[in-house]
Formats: C-alpha cells, sequence, structure tokens
C-alpha cells in the first residue's frame, strides 16, 4: 500500500453551544492515498464539512475547537497545533478546496483570470506576466472554452459550472497533493454535475491527487469514489471500497439510505424511509447514536457506543451487530 | 391516454421581459412555449429539465400565479384563462401548490394554527371551532402531533415543515396538487417519509398531481407520465417505463445518462455531456437542442420539429423519430 498523503486520525472538533462543548465530529479516522478518492457520505449534520474544514485549519475560533489527541497529518506533517502563518503555507500549497457555491467564494469585482493569478503570485511568488501565464495554463487545463479570452470576464459572467471550473482551476494552480471538494456539484444541474466530475477524475489520474470529496448523493458516491467513508451524526459509521459497499452494506445506517432512494435505473417498489430525524449534536446519549433510528437495535446499542472495527483487510464497521460477541 | 383528463393544457405560452431601462429595449425571455399536455383524473404528471427550462413557471401558470401570455388551460371542464375574483379563489380551492423550500413558504410569525386556519377562512369553509377541527385532521393526517398547532415553523424540522406545507394545501380538500420540487430541499432519509406521505395522500384521497423535479429518480417513483423540457419547450412526453427505459429524445437520454445511480458499476460510465444549457434569452434556431446534440441531422439547425405523437401516447419532438423522419 502506498504512503496515504493524508492521514487523519482520531479528529473530534467541538463546538460550544449554551455554555458547554459539544462535539461536532467524534473520533474520526480517514486516510487518502495519491490518485485516491475517497468520498465522504452523510446527511445534514453528519460533521462531514466540518471535517475537511479542520483538515484546512479552518475550525472557527473561538466557538470552535479541535479537542486534544487529534491528529492531522499532510505527507507525514502533523497540522494540528500549527500556527496560522504555517498553516497558510500548506492551505493552496498542499491542500486546497473547492466549496458547493463558488459564486460565493470568488470576488465579483476582480475577473477570473486575476483571482486565479493573485492565488498564484500567493503561493507561488510569480511576478504579474508568469501569474498571467500560469492562470491561462490552468483554465486550460480545466477546459474553461477560450480561456484567453474568458479570462477577463467577471464571476457573473459565468455559468455555475464554469465557475465550478474556475474554483478547480484556482485550487490547482498551486499544485496541491490533496483537494478537498465540499458538495462541489450539488448546485449543478446534472448534465453539468457530469462535466466537472469527469474534470476531477482526469485531474486525479494525471496530477496524482488525492481527492477527499464530500457529498450527500450515493448516486455520485458511485460514479466517482474509490473508497467511502459514511458519517452519521459526527461520527463514521462504516468505511469500503465503494464497490462492496453498495454490494454489502454493513452498517443499518448505510443499508437504510439506500432502500430509501428512489433510483432512476429501476423500479424500487415501496420506499422504506428512515423514521425520525438526524439528532442534534447537542442530544446524543451514551449509546450508538444510530440506535433511535435503526430498526435492529438492542438493548446495548443504546447504552454504549460501539467502536469502529475493522472487517476484513479493506473495510470498517461501527456497529454492535457486526462485532463478534465479547 | 383513456381516462378522462382533470386537467388539459393547450398551447400555453409565456414571456417574460428581462433588463432594459430608459433608453433600451427590454430583452424577451421565452419562458414556457406552446406546452401541450394533459393529467388524467388520479394520474400523477412529472414535469423534468433543468434550471431554466421553465418547468416551475409552467407549474405556476396553471394556477395563474403567474400570469400565462397564450394558450388554454381546462381544469375538470372550466376555462381557467377566464376565471376572475370569487371564481379564481374557488378554483384555487381545488387546485393547491405545494413548494420547494419549507424554509421560504411558510410565514415564521404564525404558528402552524393561524397558518392552516387562514385557508379555511378565506374560502369560507369553516368558523369558530369547525376550523380547529379541520387543522386537527389536517395534522393527523400528515402524520403531525396535535401539540404541533400553537408552534412556530422554526420549531420544526425541515421534513416537518414540509409536512406542515402539505397539510397547507390539503386542508381545503383539493382535487389537484401542483407540487414545485417538494422533496429537493431534504435529507435523503427525510425525503423518502415524505415521498411516502405523498403516495398515501394521493391514495386516500384520489388527488391528480403535477410534480416537478430535477431528479429523475424521484419523478420515476412518484409519477406516471413524465414531460421532458428543454428551454421553454416539452421535447417529450411518455409514460414512466419508456421515459426511463426507453428514451427517445437525445436531450431525455443525456438526462438520465447523466443521473447518477447508486451502483458502483455505474463507475466512469459517466457520459460526455458537450456543452452548457444556452441561455434563454437567446435560444438556438432550429431544434434548441442541436448544438449540444450528438445526432444532429443538417436539419436540426434549420428547422424545429414538432411534438408528435408515436405511439402508446409517446410524444416526442425529434426529427430522428419523426413519423416523416425517413431521409
Amino acid at each position: 500500500m502506498t504512503e496515504p498523503l493524508l492521514e487523519v486520525r482520531d479528529l473530534t472538533v467541538e463546538f460550544r453551544s449554551g455554555g458547554a462543548w459539544h462535539p461536532a465530529v467524534r473520533n474520526v479516522d480517514l486516510s487518502i492515498a495519491p490518485r485516491e478518492t475517497l468520498a465522504v457520505v452523510g446527511e445534514s449534520g453528519s460533521g462531514k464539512s466540518v471535517t475537511a474544514l479542520a483538515v484546512m485549519g479552518l475550525v472557527p475560533a473561538p466557538a470552535g475547537r479541535i479537542a486534544a489527541g487529534s491528529s492531522i497529518r499532510l505527507s507525514g506533517r502533523e497540522l494540528v497545533g500549527l500556527g496560522e502563518r504555517e498553516l497558510d503555507r500548506v492551505r493552496g500549497d498542499r491542500v486546497a478546496m473547492i466549496f458547493q457555491e463558488p459564486m460565493t467564494a470568488l470576488n465579483p469585482t476582480m475577473t477570473v483570470g486575476e483571482q486565479v493569478a493573485e492565488s498564484v503570485r500567493a503561493h507561488r511568488g510569480l511576478g504579474a506576466q508568469a501569474a498571467r501565464r500560469e492562470a491561462l495554463r490552468v483554465l486550460d487545463l480545466v477546459k474553461v472554452p477560450s480561456a484567453a479570452r474568458r479570462m477577463d470576464d467577471y464571476p457573473h459572467q459565468f455559468s455555475g459550472g464554469m465557475r465550478q471550473r474556475v474554483m478547480i482551476a484556482m485550487a490547482l494552480a498551486c499544485h496541491p497533493a490533496v483537494l478537498l471538494a465540499d458538495e462541489p456539484t450539488t448546485a449543478l444541474d446534472v448534465t453539468i454535475q457530469a462535466q466537472v466530475l469527469s474534470l476531477v477524475e482526469d485531474l486525479k489520474r494525471e496530477h496524482g491527487l488525492g481527492v477527499l470529496f464530500i457529498t450527500h448523493n450515493l448516486g455520485v458516491v458511485a460514479l466517482i469514489a474509490d473508497r467511502v467513508a459514511v458519517m452519521y451524526a459526527g461520527e463514521v459509521v462504516e468505511t469500503a471500497p465503494a464497490a462492496e459497499l453498495f454490494e454489502t452494506p454493513r452498517h443499518p445506517y448505510t443499508e437504510a439510505l439506500l432502500a430509501s432512494m428512489p433510483r432512476v435505473d429501476r423500479d424500487v417498489g415501496a420506499l422504506e424511509p428512515i423514521q425520525g430525524n438526524v439528532p442534534s449534536i447537542r442530544e446524543i446519549g451514551p449509546g450508538c447514536a444510530f440506535a433511535p433510528r435503526c430498526a435492529h437495535a438492542q438493548a446495548r446499542c443504546r447504552e454504549s457506543r460501539p467502536r469502529l472495527e475493522p472487517e476484513g483487510a479493506a473495510r470498517s464497521v461501527r456497529c454492535w451487530l457486526r462485532t463478534a460477541s465479547p | 391516454m383513456s381516462a378522462k383528463p382533470i386537467l388539459s393544457v393547450e398551447g400555453l405560452g409565456k414571456r417574460f421581459e428581462v433588463g432594459g431601462g430608459l433608453l433600451r429595449r427590454p430583452a424577451q425571455v421565452h419562458a414556457v412555449v406552446d406546452a401541450s399536455f394533459e393529467v388524467a383524473e388520479r394520474a400523477c404528471l412529472g414535469l423534468v429539465g433543468e434550471s431554466g427550462c421553465g418547468k416551475s413557471t409552467l407549474a405556476r401558470c396553471l394556477l395563474r400565479l403567474v400570469e400565462p401570455d397564450e394558450g388554454r388551460i381546462v381544469f375538470e371542464g372550466e376555462d381557467v384563462r377566464s376565471l376572475d375574483g370569487p371564481a379564481l379563489r374557488r378554483l384555487r380551492r381545488r387546485m393547491q401548490m405545494v413548494f420547494q423550500d419549507p424554509y421560504a413558504s411558510l410565514n415564521p410569525r404564525r404558528t402552524v394554527r393561524q397558518t392552516l386556519a387562514e385557508p379555511l377562512v378565506v374560502h369560507g369553509l369553516a368558523t369558530g371551532e369547525a376550523v380547529d377541527a379541520r387543522v386537527e385532521a389536517a395534522l393527523a393526517e400528515v402524520g403531525l402531533p396535535p401539540d404541533s398547532a400553537p408552534r412556530f415553523p422554526h420549531e420544526f424540522s425541515g421534513g416537518q415543515r414540509q409536512r406542515i406545507g402539505i397539510a397547507r394545501a390539503l386542508v381545503l380538500e383539493p382535487r389537484f396538487i401542483v407540487a414545485d420540487e417538494p422533496v429537493s430541499a431534504l435529507d435523503v432519509s427525510v425525503q423518502a417519509q415524505v415521498l411516502k406521505l405523498l403516495e398515501a395522500l394521493r391514495e386516500r384521497h384520489g388527488l391528480s398531481m403535477l410534480f416537478v423535479s430535477h431528479d429523475l429518480g424521484v419523478v420515476r417513483h412518484v409519477c406516471d407520465r413524465v414531460a421532458v423540457m428543454y428551454l421553454g419547450r416539452v421535447v417529450e412526453e411518455a409514460p414512466v417505463p419508456d421515459i426511463f427505459d426507453r428514451p427517445l429524445h437525445p436531450y431525455t437520454r443525456m438526462l438520465r445518462a447523466a443521473s447518477p445511480v447508486p451502483d458502483a458499476r455505474a463507475r466512469f460510465s459517466l457520459p460526455r455531456v458537450e456543452g452548457e444549457i444556452p441561455s434563454a434569452m437567446d435560444p438556438p434556431g432550429g431544434c434548441a437542442f442541436h448544438p449540444r446534440c450528438p445526432s444532429a441531422l443538417a436539419r436540426c439547425a434549420k428547422e424545429r420539429p414538432a411534438l408528435a405523437d408515436l405511439r402508446g401516447g409517446h410524444r416526442v419532438a425529434c426529427f430522428l423519430h419523426s413519423p416523416e423522419a425517413a431521409p
């Protein structure tokens, strides 16, 4: 196995609410190898975006903090505890992030070319001319049509799909090792989504990127993921190679999610909704976070919290029902 | 279609004016052009397409929340465009709308009870204690506890708010529901709850429905027939199995192929989708889809194919499939 580019161990991120700290992300372990896409899938409140923000060193203080004992290693270097200046060098240089709504992430008063060039100048110390050439090169790379002309346009003159390409160009301009993508296609139409997903896939292969792809859409997961981590209420509840996850989901939550999805490729008969709602981070009990909604929950599930246990070489699951009897 | 239609629409069109100023003529956007379809009694017609295709405008035209510019809408034998005042209000009692965003479509300062009681009072359907009884019945029907009535929208989750939105539509005992992306803002696990609820209500009340969505998976599950829109026009309309398993229009095929499926065997079967959706302010001539179409003929750039009825109620606007298409 290749050395992971990104390795997250025992990550816990807490937020202060009503005078007490509540964990939004609990004991998360993740790793990404070069040329690998790890999809983190979960519903709102699952902690998937907070996990990505923690990797970027963007947990907002003082309302939030990374708990002691958490570790985030990028190419072997520990990021937790780094100062703001050092983090600044890591962000953009080694790890870059793209977001769901590119319009809010782009500056409306600067041309697209200037914005890409700015990130190149800031991180790679190029002069104005060289930065502009580099901006054009990456805009071509992400297949913005007639990039030489369009780089002088403003973001509002771009469509949603093209804005997302610009975001990806900015992310790539500094040759990051890891790309964090937080629901980058959720606001796009499906035909445009297909284009952006193909682009991310091509870039991953050609540049050896590791991609952490956050999504709520299991269909998107199936299209792009090599491995999948399913999150629920701040925890990873299951990890598996993508093919195995869809073939044989092991956690009751994964199973229930798949059974609750209407599908375009076949008639599913009756949908089986998951009862209840995702719990808020303030109301998680001592047991398994999914127990209150789980059709198979037993007494022990409500009393104590299962660990994420390995299952074979490539999978792991956090469920008492899947753990061998003590 | 053998069953009697509850709603029939013919040649419906809606234009919007965009931009313009003191000395500049505003541009015209043809949001809906020449839309014709029927919805059979107790049936559900899905309306799909990408953003800007005109599906929401078309849905709003049916209730005249947006005033159509041309065409005919006949609902239960009544010409909808000729109604006004009290007659229009009576129409809207029988035809209700459920909106996408349960956060934006409920008044945050009103309790659930006030929200549900208002339509009853406006339509003069109940007074005093009868209002409470009907509010309670509507809440029970959408699976909300009776103690929801005195609470405010912010006290509910997204799924519960959408249930309130549905209860507001149901309280008038309509015959027809226009649902505009009713589950798009919801999490997957909650989405299934709301879809099941809509299914049960349709069954119980014999409702007919127009269901607008960009999610083909949801449409396959909910609807009987589907109309596909592209740049303001219906380009294909057919029963659900035909649209999903035997789509004819190249745009429908592209949409179908680009819709993700939770199956790892689908990996990198990503279709090579060409181009972006053109601006509705300046749609391409001929068939509006021809610049993105992998099988476009020379003719497609010059002439526009009409929506032609092939067989078994499968309609498609494409020269590749027109009866007279043989070159």
